[in-house]
């Protein structure tokens, strides 16, 4: 039999030390796609779903970690929810409800593509990856573990074992703009993070650039230009100026599902609108 | 290098409907949506997409609606599975099966049995569901032939009709 | 004295009910059988290899390799076809596979097929089989066909068709005149159901029996039996279950290949395209550039239509110059214009092929009349609603073509109607996530939105058009009292199968009625297109019912020595008019063995003239459509609130079903408007999936509030009109209508893009 179904990190580590080709899959939404429709072939498959370790979560004072294998479904209501709002609403978006109940966080991180719904929320919050693999633990920073489209740090042997997302005092939102209602790849999404305690503005882009995009010329900008800490929103002037030095931020081309002007336009309304939503 | 692996290696067995269902001399990359078809005599479950696109696959597994497209069939072990046969009892038609027939939910009916699974897992976990709450629950299966309107209708029917029961 | 009204109800199940499709149980059970799921013993699975170039000469097809992997049993290209080796509706210039020495003229066209034991082994042989190409240009621009600057990619040239109206004084001037360059995208039918039919050989490959989910049996086993050299009674085609059809099974796609394959290996084939294959597979909706210019009085009304069409028709014919005669044929709308001046083309290019899809070329111009409309009524500052009802067609009216409409014609009782449906209310000051253009992406909040409203109203031809006999054909059994109907009329659906048992529970007074296979063991039905199976296979089984009932009461007659001329049905019994005899159908058809088959043809129609002049269609149908929409104007997001909609249908016969071909419609014109088109770059198609190819989601559907307009059709068999086409048609020019209306902008193409909205 060559799909192995491990019940500890243990077991996963061993079979990945002694086959580093094997395939990791966690829900299956990306893997499955690949299989079905691109021809590819893995000889052996490693599926993580029944690590409980890797199914579980945990909110504590400053942090919250999400085990590779939790599905978006979890994420979208509940404590998870009332502690994350922006990741809840970014897996809103993921796919349809029957995508949100197999696909994973550590599968978006896999696959790492820079439309992936959950990614720019990392992003924007800072996230760490926890990696194990070949009997080690290291932890990387969201922003040096995706390294391009579809493309990320993780090494022969190693897996996303868990996302820390530290915890923020303030707003946090998402929005993600496609020509649909409903189940549509983002054209363009932004994740907005005010940290009040901080007095600043955290945002990041999805599917603008061939990774995930911090804009943080317009982060320290805004932070220079406006009292973040205040309850009253910036003047409309500064708004709109954000809005544009993160729409310059971004890095977006021409495909069949928009255009680099569009999309560029796209990300500076998202964050004007996300910047005043966090006032309201 | 990898090379490339054999088609017939893998044996295995599952849990559908309650039945153990002896998968042999399967491939590796087989989904568990050409294992109930192709292998398990189960062709309720459509594939129109294969990508998780169009919601004509749908299943439950271990409680949760998934498509079966993208599931790998021999991940599925040790799962419980229901299929759309697996729904009704003896042959009769549930209150969901029936509602689609009543209230015009079914044309070509393609998209219906994935449909139905759908709708039965939704009202299993939100017996009153609103509006919006329906077509958010749904919006993952397409329909290409109602528009929904009556799929819609069918669905509040049982929502209706399981409450006053 | 009271008086109580002598008309009772219509019996359950017969016509004018809701009744329920017989295929229904098995669908919602998961047991009906598509086409996908049939199986045979010893099964085999074939597979496609495709062009990935739109313009290639074959230099060379090697296939050594693929014949060694294990588990292939056969390998085909054009040298294995051993009949003819092209076929097509119109025009049989598309080949069964592209033979060496010869071009492949679009990305997507067949080269070779392969059979073998497992889907995978079949993709690991096509991806063995090498082929050697010489890169040609592409011709892409369908205007380089029309000036001769592009070189001709087939024997038959590159014009599939051209043609000219010119009705009425060519040089007549309005008062007032619109113009403008209107362009709609290629669509695709994207039904659920891919495509899929299994191969049965004969034993010794005498004959082969295919189940197939088609829109038309004898006019594939035509075509399918030509390929295979094969007598037509020697190919059985057997209509596997269709999951959905909208104009994309009227082609060839995989009908002969899988013959093919299993006369090749002796064992039954069966192929199932994917999603990707699907949309190579089949022909899609003309994309097509259309300008119009009208002239009108300063009071609004119509003086003039002009108008240049340019329907890209892609690689091969399909039925494109059918497509562009109905386009240019409904030039004018449902509106009365004596004068006009129509130039049509409909052309060869690289890109994909083009034909048949719900609409069939009225979408195309209607989407250009009646953005005129909306511009004719600014121009004239006249409400939309007012021009449309001072423009309405009335029977008697005559087209640009000089035909006379003597249908049924109540164009301004649609838009009435429609108008008084009530809009839909304000989305109040905290909507749901869900009720704002972008959805569960939370893009907008409530002060970035903007409603529109607009209209759209078309007039749709029913039945084949240019003398085209494309009758039906059904038989009525009664056997021992068991009423048994027999048709080929592909059930894509739409429910004809219920429509059938309706006819024949009224006509004959019986409650159960049981259908026989869908086969070509009956004679042509025609296709399941044009909105013409209620008229066309509802008149063949209405004629058939009539001729078992009358035989019926014959046989009555004479063995109770009854007066033959006094006996009728009344609800399940025969009686006699003077009240000495009545007895229960089915008790009265025991022991009785009736057999009548009987065609339904429609009234002649004949070509056009150079000039456009004839009486080219057979009947036609009228329906008028307002949309809501709330728009994002600086996202360019979309939300349809409310479509209302009052459709021409003659009599409803089954209104539950009624109203899911209109919701259903609406739902794909939607799709058209805002959503729905199959980018090609260069000649390919960049998005040939259900993640790039988007279709509308449960939560883009709008809320569809419909009246039907019921006056009897005296045409018609049974009074009723097609409904399928009509409510996909003028839907979407009323959604684009609404978005101009609330963004101000000219927005001359659908589908709608945000883009074209903000920036």
């Amino acid at each position: 039999m060559s799909v192995h179904m491990p019940s500890s990190i243990d077991q996963l580590e061993s079979i990945l030390s002694n086959d580093p080709q094997a395939t990791i899959l966690s829900g299956g939404t990306d893997l499955m796609v690949e299989i079905n429709l691109h021809n590819r072939r893995p000889s052996t498959v490693v599926s993580v779903g029944r690590i409980a370790e890797l199914r579980e979560w945990n909110i504590s004072a400053d942090r919250v970690t999400i085990g590779a294998a939790v599905p978006y479904g979890v994420m979208e209501h509940g404590e998870l929810a009332a502690t994350l709002p922006a990741l809840a609403e970014a897996a809103r978006t993921v796919g349809s409800p029957q995508i949100r109940s197999a696909g994973t966080l550590g599968g978006n991180l896999g696959t790492c593509s820079p439309a992936g719904d959950g990614l720019p929320v990392l992003s924007a919050l800072e996230a760490s990856i926890n990696i194990r693999g070949n009997g080690t633990l290291r932890t990387v920073p969201f922003s040096e573990f995706m390294i391009g489209v579809k493309r990320n740090c993780l090494g022969p042997g190693e897996f996303v074992h868990s996302v820390d997302i530290p915890r923020v005092s303030g707003w946090q939102g998402y929005a993600k703009v496609g020509t649909r209602n409903a189940m549509v790849i983002a054209t363009a999404s932004a994740c907005l993070v005010r940290d009040t305690f901080a007095g600043r503005v955290r945002i990041a882009l999805g599917a603008v650039g061939p990774t995930i995009i911090r804009c943080e010329e317009a982060e320290h900008w805004l932070a220079e230009s406006a009292d973040l800490g205040s309850t009253l929103p910036p003047l409309t002037e500064i708004v709109l100026e954000f809005g544009r030095k993160v729409a310059a931020a971004s890095k977006p081309i021409d495909d069949h599902r928009s255009t680099a002007d569009y999309r560029r336009h796209a990300v500076g309304v998202l964050a004007r609108r996300l910047l005043e939503r966090s006032y309201q | 290098m990898s090379t490339t692996p054999d088609i017939g290696n893998e044996n295995y067995s599952l849990d559908v409907n309650g039945r153990a269902v002896d998968i042999k001399d399967s491939w590796i990359g087989e989904s568990l949506l050409y294992v109930l078809r192709e292998r398990a005599g189960l062709p309720g479950a459509k594939g129109a997409c294969e990508q998780g696109e169009c919601g004509s696959c749908t299943v439950v597994i271990d409680g949760k609606a998934v498509c079966s497209c993208l599931v790998l069939a021999a991940s599925a072990v040790g799962s419980k599975i229901v299929t759309v046969e697996g729904l009704g009892e003896n042959g009769h038609l549930s209150d969901v099966q029936q509602a689609f027939l009543d209230c015009g939910g079914v044309q070509c009916g393609f998209c219906t049995p994935g449909f139905i699974v759908a709708v039965h897992h939704l009202l299993e976990s939100n017996p009153n569901p609103s509006e919006h709450q329906i077509r958010e629950a749904l919006s993952g299966n397409i329909c290409r032939c109602t528009g929904y309107g009556r799929i819609l209708e069918a669905v509040q029917k049982v929502a209706v009709e399981r409450k006053t029961k | 004295m009271n008086t109580t009204s002598t008309l009772s109800p219509p019996r359950h199940g017969t016509l004018g009910t809701s009744a329920s499709r017989p295929d229904g149980v098995a669908k919602v059970q998961g047991g009906f059988a598509f086409s996908s799921d049939m199986w045979a013993e010893n099964l085999l699975w074939g597979a496609t290899l495709r062009s990935p170039h739109p313009h290639a000469r074959i230099l060379r097809i090697d296939t050594t390799a693929a014949w060694k992997i294990s588990g292939v049993e056969t390998v085909i290209t054009a040298e294995d076809v051993p009949g003819k080796s092209t076929y097509g509706l119109i025009m049989q210039d598309q080949p069964v596979f592209a033979r060496v020495g010869d071009t492949v003229r679009y990305a997507g066209e067949p080269i070779a097929a392969v059979a073998a034991d497992h889907p995978e082994t079949c993709k690991r042989a096509l991806a063995a089989i090498r082929v050697e190409y010489e890169i040609l240009e592409p011709v892409l621009d369908p205007e380089r066909c029309i000036d001769g600057s592009a070189p001709s990619i087939h024997p038959e040239g590159n014009v599939f068709r051209h043609q000219r109206i010119v009705s009425g004084d060519p040089d007549v001037v309005g008062d007032v005149v619109v113009e403008g360059i209107y362009e709609v995208g290629m669509q695709d039918q994207a039904f659920l159901g891919l495509e899929a039919a299994l191969a049965i050989p004969d034993p010794g490959g005498a004959g082969v029996e295919l189940y197939i989910a088609t829109q038309w049996l004898h006019e594939d086993r035509k075509q399918i039996a030509a390929c295979l050299n094969l007598p037509e009674d020697k190919v059985r085609l057997v209509l596997g279950g269709v999951g959905g059809a909208f104009g994309a099974r009227e082609d060839i796609s995989l009908q002969v290949h899988t013959c093919l394959l299993a006369l090749r290996t002796s064992r039954p084939v069966r192929i199932a395209y994917g999603r990707e294959e699907s949309f190579y597979g089949h022909v899609h909706r003309h994309p097509a550039t259309i300008w119009m210019r009208h002239h009108a009085s300063r009071d609004g009304r119509l003086v003039k239509v002009e108008s240049r069409m340019v329907f890209d028709g892609g690689a091969y014919c399909s039925t494109s110059p059918a497509v562009l005669i109905n386009a240019i044929t409904h030039t004018q709308g449902p509106y009365r214009c004596e004068n006009a001046v129509v130039d049509g083309w409909a052309l060869r290019t690289n890109n994909p092929p083009c034909g048949a899809m719900r609409g069939f070329g009225v979408v195309q111009a209607c989407f250009a009349h009646e953005s005129q409309m909306d511009r004719l009524a600014a121009a004239c500052g006249i409400d939309p609603v007012e021009i449309r009802l001072k423009n309405a067609m009335q029977t008697g009216d005559r087209l640009i073509t000089g035909q006379v409409v003597d249908s049924v014609a109540p164009v301004a009782q649609c838009i009435r109607e429609t108008a008084s449906i009530p809009l839909p209310p304000d989305m109040g000051d905290e909507p749901d996530v869900l009720d704002l253009p972008g959805g569960s992406g939370r893009t907008a909040d409530r002060r970035h939105i903007k409603r529109g409203v607009g209209w759209g109203v078309s007039i749709k031809n029913l039945m084949y058009s240019e003398g085209f006999d494309d009758y039906s054909t059904a038989r009525c059994r009664i056997d021992d009292g068991v009423v048994t109907l027999k048709f080929a009329t592909a059930e894509v659906g739409q429910g004809f199968v219920a429509l059938a048992q309706q006819i024949a529970r009224t006509v004959l007074g019986v409650d159960d009625v049981l259908l026989d296979t869908i086969d070509t063991q009956v004679g042509s039905a025609g296709s399941s297109s044009a909105s013409r199976q209620t008229w066309m296979s509802g008149g063949a089984v209405d004629a058939a019912c009539r001729a078992a009932r009358d035989a019926l009461l014959d046989a009555v007659a004479v063995e109770h020595g009854l007066v033959r001329s006094r006996l009728t049905i009344d609800g399940t019994d025969i009686v006699d008019s003077d009240g000495s005899f009545r007895v229960d159908v089915s008790q009265a058809a025991r022991g009785k063995r009736i057999d009548e088959t009987r065609e339904y043809h429609h009234q002649e129609t004949e070509d056009l003239d150079e000039n456009g002049q004839g009486n080219c269609h057979v009947a036609f149908a009228f329906v008028a459509h307002r949309a809501v929409v709330d728009v994002d104007t600086e996202l360019g997001l979309v939300k349809v609130v409310q479509v209302a909609t009052a459709q021409d249908v003659g009599r409803v016969l089954n209104p539950t079903n009624c109203v899911g071909q209109v919701e259903g419609g609406i739902a794909q014109g939607l799709g058209l408007a805002v959503m729905e088109e199959i980018v090609v770059k260069d000649g390919r198609v960049r998005n040939p999936s259900f993640t790039d190819y988007l279709l509308p989601t449960f939560l883009d559907a709008p809320v569809v509030d419909m009246v039907f307009v019921e006056e009897f059709e005296p045409k018609s068999p049974l009074g009723a009109k097609g409904v399928g086409e009509p409510p996909c048609i003028s839907v979407t020019p009323a959604i684009a209508n609404a978005i101009r209306n609330a963004t101000g902008r000219e927005l001359p193409r659908v589908p709608v893009r945000p883009y074209d909205i903000c920036l």
